[in-house]
């Protein structure tokens, strides 16, 4: 099997796909990190909702948990895609479109490993705090979630290798990441064996390394 | 925001029927490819916990390198790149006999076989290994102990992460719109396409989606307290 249009092709791919640099706005990690980023700190804040005491705050944060993970990806982006031009009347880039969509629709899952997290932490340790006179704020912040993020570490990184291969579907809407800029090179070579099989490799590379990243992180928390 | 809403653009005209044959692919392809990920899963789960070497990593590197990869990318691979591959009277078979469904199901199934592989080998890693060596104590093979101890025991604690695996198999096949398979998602963008009422479109298809998956949570929320082991706390935590 010929495999010279790899040869031809994988700055391209790389520079242009992966990373973002080149003719088009795009890239996979130009989106994929952000939205971690931006996802998990939104994540936080529907995880502690959920785990409120107060019923006004935890039920819309339920409501919003329950319908993010029961609609799929795809769908909300399309949502974002039509909903966002009409609200400001003014066209949105597709990248704004697909960080959007990825931060609404990831904070419902970071939500859910936030919490998991937090009840994970002994009931021991809040009632500590508290005797020692710290405010519910301070024993959050200082006592609970360094801790509870200790314990999330492991769903955390499967988390972020999912929402870093969702990435691949903003090229639905036209953003150049490494799966579309996979399609504009097919478009023009036609080998889609074989480009098909090297973005694929990429994107394992990608994975495969955060995975064992995140072994060696846990070996050390441990 | 003005925005009128018209809702009867859902009824009218073709709407409805588009929306019911998008229901009833997308119904069509998940079942398929589900069966595809179950044997694919058992299959793979099963042997990356034997001893032979040889078939345990052919068992690791289908599930490191199906699951870390895109859907997206396997939607393209398997329509785009496998069938030039084929023989020429295959492929002109497979175009006129909708390759795109078949080639959407073996994405759907063979991506997700390897995320229930994960989920099946947790279940058969939290039976105690006594379990197997009494078994082969009493005379069965391994195969036998899989068959007929292991496997019934570890499928029935797998339920609860099954289910979710099943829910993610069903969300993700909306993914096949990529390769224009008429299923759900394809049908909605198709009416707003046809009658420029995303808002509308969008809200029907969103409803469905949420319909279906909450309705087969609470179903096999049952089975789940059906088929539980009495007296068995074994927690089967999901590996991604």
């Amino acid at each position: 099997m010929d495999f010279s249009v790899i040869a031809s092709n994988w700055k391209f791919l790389l520079l242009q796909g992966l990373i973002g640099l080149g003719p088009f706005i795009g890239g996979t990690l130009r989106l994929a990190i952000p939205a971690i980023l931006l996802g998990f700190a939104l994540g936080i804040f529907v995880g502690l909702a959920r785990l409120s005491s107060t019923r006004w705050v935890r039920a819309p944060a339920t409501v919003y948990v329950e319908f993010f993970r029961g609609v799929p990806l795809v769908m909300v982006i399309f949502w974002i895609w039509f909903i966002i031009p009409q609200l400001l009347r003014l066209p949105i880039p597709e990248y704004g479109v697909a960080l959007t969509a990825f931060v609404i629709f990831e904070a419902a899952y970071f939500g859910e490993i936030v919490r998991a997290g937090v009840q994970s932490v002994a009931r021991g340790q809040v009632e500590a705090a508290t005797a020692l006179g710290m405010t519910g704020a301070k024993t959050m912040t200082y006592v609970v979630l360094p801790q509870a993020l200790k314990n999330m570490v492991p769903s955390l990184v499967t988390q972020m290798i999912v929402l870093f291969k969702d990435t691949s579907l903003a090229s639905i809407i036209g953003y150049v990441d490494l799966t579309k800029a996979a399609q504009i090179v097919n478009n023009r070579e036609i080998k889609p064996f074989q480009i098909y099989i090297f973005i694929a490799v990429v994107y394992w590379l990608c994975t495969y390394s955060m995975s064992l990243f995140a072994r060696r992180l846990e070996r050390r928390a441990a | 925001m003005s925005y009128s809403f018209k809702w009867s653009v859902l009824w009218s005209g073709q709407s409805g029927h588009w929306l019911l044959q998008g229901l009833l692919t997308t119904l069509e392809l998940s079942a398929l490819a589900w069966l595809i990920a179950v044997a694919l899963g058992i299959l793979s789960g099963a042997l990356r916990t034997v001893r032979f070497t040889p078939l345990r990593w052919a068992a690791v590197s289908y599930v490191e390198f199906f699951r870390n990869v895109p859907l997206l990318v396997w939607m393209f691979f398997w329509y785009f790149g496998v069938p030039p591959l084929l023989p020429r009277a295959v492929q002109d078979w497979l175009f006129n006999h909708g390759a795109e469904f078949w080639a959407g199901t073996l994405a759907l199934g063979v991506y997700h076989g390897a995320r229930m592989s994960e989920v099946i080998r947790s279940g058969i890693q939290s039976i105690p290994r006594t379990q197997f060596e009494a078994s082969v104590a009493m005379g069965l093979t391994t195969f036998q102990a899989y068959r007929l101890i292991i496997l019934p025991v570890a499928l029935r604690l797998i339920v609860p992460p099954g289910t979710n695996e099943s829910l993610n198999l069903l969300k993700n096949s909306s993914v096949a719109l990529t390769i224009s398979v008429a299923e759900l998602t394809f049908q909605t963008r198709q009416i707003e396409t046809y009658t420029a009422r995303a808002i509308e479109a969008l809200t029907a298809g969103t409803l469905i989606y949420l319909v279906l998956c909450l309705s087969i949570a609470t179903i096999m929320a049952r089975v789940e307290r059906r088929f539980a082991i009495p007296g068995l706390i074994a927690r089967v935590e999901p590996a991604g």
